[in-house]
């Protein structure tokens, strides 16, 4: 598998302080990586980046190999699709929140049709298309709002906590129903999260990310076992 | 009795078109001042803020100095004329709108802007989504600016000069009247004016309701 993602010497500062910094970590084409890492570690904000969303201050983000900085902007945010901790849904029906994205892309309507309804059905929220966005629990609108992403069908499929504003039953089916999609398809994922058995369950690697700073990058057992350095293994030690 | 149809006439038209390009003016900045990050935006907002409470008068006074004969802008030939009271009313009511649209595009969730460009929408289609959550603040925004119009009489009476069959709107004629000791004339024209503000706020009301269902 080639690199989709390649990250070399990034640093971001926000707010005036170094909030992210990554020496080297490279993405592999197909393959779920989940990041971990405490409150204002910079997980967020490498997402933020990696959607192009955030400038880096130094270094650079490769995607295929082209560098996103010299990418058209609009053309390369069209190649990912972004999940947030909360569902963000507009004041619509739910059909139409998740067909904005192809509404934005110009989708012919048949097309966006066949696609609501495929994604809406492997979502199971195919009943609630005609119902509006205010009308849902949080659970529901966390899986449109996942609909609203696959639906794009995207190279690259960015998550940030998506499951931490749900409640624990909820979130357990989500995150099985999640895993499924992932395991049957061949889409490189990024999934933040606060949770190791999260973590273990959805991607393949993990990345742990503290102060602003890659510690490890590794399988969720390997880190486990062999933890790079103390900040590594006292935060494993809280989760 | 045509007299005040004509008044009533030229009251709606000054006030609608001083509303719309305060709309023109307003919305674009005000999303701007909401939705940008540069440097000197607070300042900006403190200035706009301020601007939302413009004495009509004050307005009124400078922009007769301006248009003035022997003013800058005293070659054009606008004092007196209704273009006068539509560039003053709209340098009252731009403020407005402009202030409030910030405001409202503000109280949205600052992600949202984030997320529609996460799924993949143009500067110009993630602005559009954005007004359109925030339609019913808009709208309070849109009525916000014409009532402040509709009902000034500052600005008017200084730069339209209350003439009658050319720039006497009914807020200038009911100072008029009132003048001149004809208090039910005055209160006559002050209920119709009563009358047609809520009537155009009756139906921007219902336009903001309908949107609001859920």
């Amino acid at each position: 598998m080639s690199e989709i993602i390649s990250i070399r010497d990034l640093l971001i500062r926000r707010n005036g302080r170094d909030a992210l910094r990554i020496n080297s970590l490279d993405i592999k084409s197909g393959e779920t990586l989940a990041i971990v890492g405490p409150n204002g570690a910079g997980k967020s904000t490498l997402l933020l980046a990696l959607a192009g969303l955030v400038t880096p201050s130094h270094g650079q983000i490769t995607f295929n190999g082209k560098s996103i900085s010299q990418m058209n902007d609009l053309e390369y945010r069209r190649k990912i699709s972004f999940v947030f901790q909360d569902p963000l849904l507009l004041d619509l029906s739910v059909e139409n929140n998740i067909a904005l994205g192809l509404k934005f892309r110009s989708i012919d309507k048949d097309e966006t049709r066949s696609r609501v309804h495929r994604w809406s059905q492997a979502l199971g929220v195919d009943s609630l298309l005609g119902r509006r966005a205010s009308q849902l629990s949080g659970g529901e609108a966390q899986r449109v709002s996942l609909a609203r992403a696959f639906i794009l069908e995207p190279e690259l499929l960015l998550m940030d906590e998506p499951f931490s504003a749900v409640d624990p039953p909820t979130r357990a089916q989500l995150l099985k129903d999640l895993s499924n999609l992932l395991s049957g398809n061949d889409r490189t994922t990024i999934f933040v999260t606060h949770n190791l058995k999260e973590a273990a369950q959805v991607g393949g690697r993990m990345a742990v990310i503290i102060d602003g700073k890659l510690e490890q990058v590794g399988k969720p057992k390997q880190i486990k076992e062999k933890p790079v350095n103390k900040s590594v293994k006292e935060f494993l030690k809280v989760l | 009795m045509s007299d005040i149809f004509e008044i009533t006439l030229l009251s709606l038209q000054v006030s609608a078109i001083a509303t719309l390009i305060s709309l023109l003016i307003g919305l674009p900045f005000g999303t701007w001042l909401a939705l940008g990050n540069f440097r000197g935006r607070s300042f900006l907002l403190s200035i706009v803020n301020t601007g939302m409470a413009l004495p009509p008068v004050v307005v009124g006074l400078v922009v007769a100095i301006t248009l003035w004969r022997s003013g800058p802008l005293g070659g054009l030939r606008l004092i007196y004329t209704p273009m006068a009271i539509i560039l003053a009313q709209t340098i009252i009511s731009a403020p407005v709108v402009m202030g409030l649209t910030a405001a409202a595009l503000a109280a949205l969730d600052p992600r949202l802007q984030q997320q529609l460009l996460g799924l993949g929408a143009s500067h110009l289609q993630m602005i559009w989504m954005m007004w359109r959550e925030a339609r019913l603040p808009l709208l309070a925004a849109l009525m916000a600016g014409f009532g402040s119009v509709i009902s000034e009489v500052g600005a008017s009476m200084m730069v339209g000069g209350n003439i009658r069959g050319q720039t006497r709107v009914l807020t200038t004629a009911i100072v008029l009247e009132t003048s001149k000791g004809e208090f039910e004339k005055a209160l006559a024209l002050s209920a119709l004016l009563l009358t047609l503000t809520y009537l155009i706020n009756l139906a921007l009301t219902l336009i903001q309701q309908k949107g609001h269902k859920r």
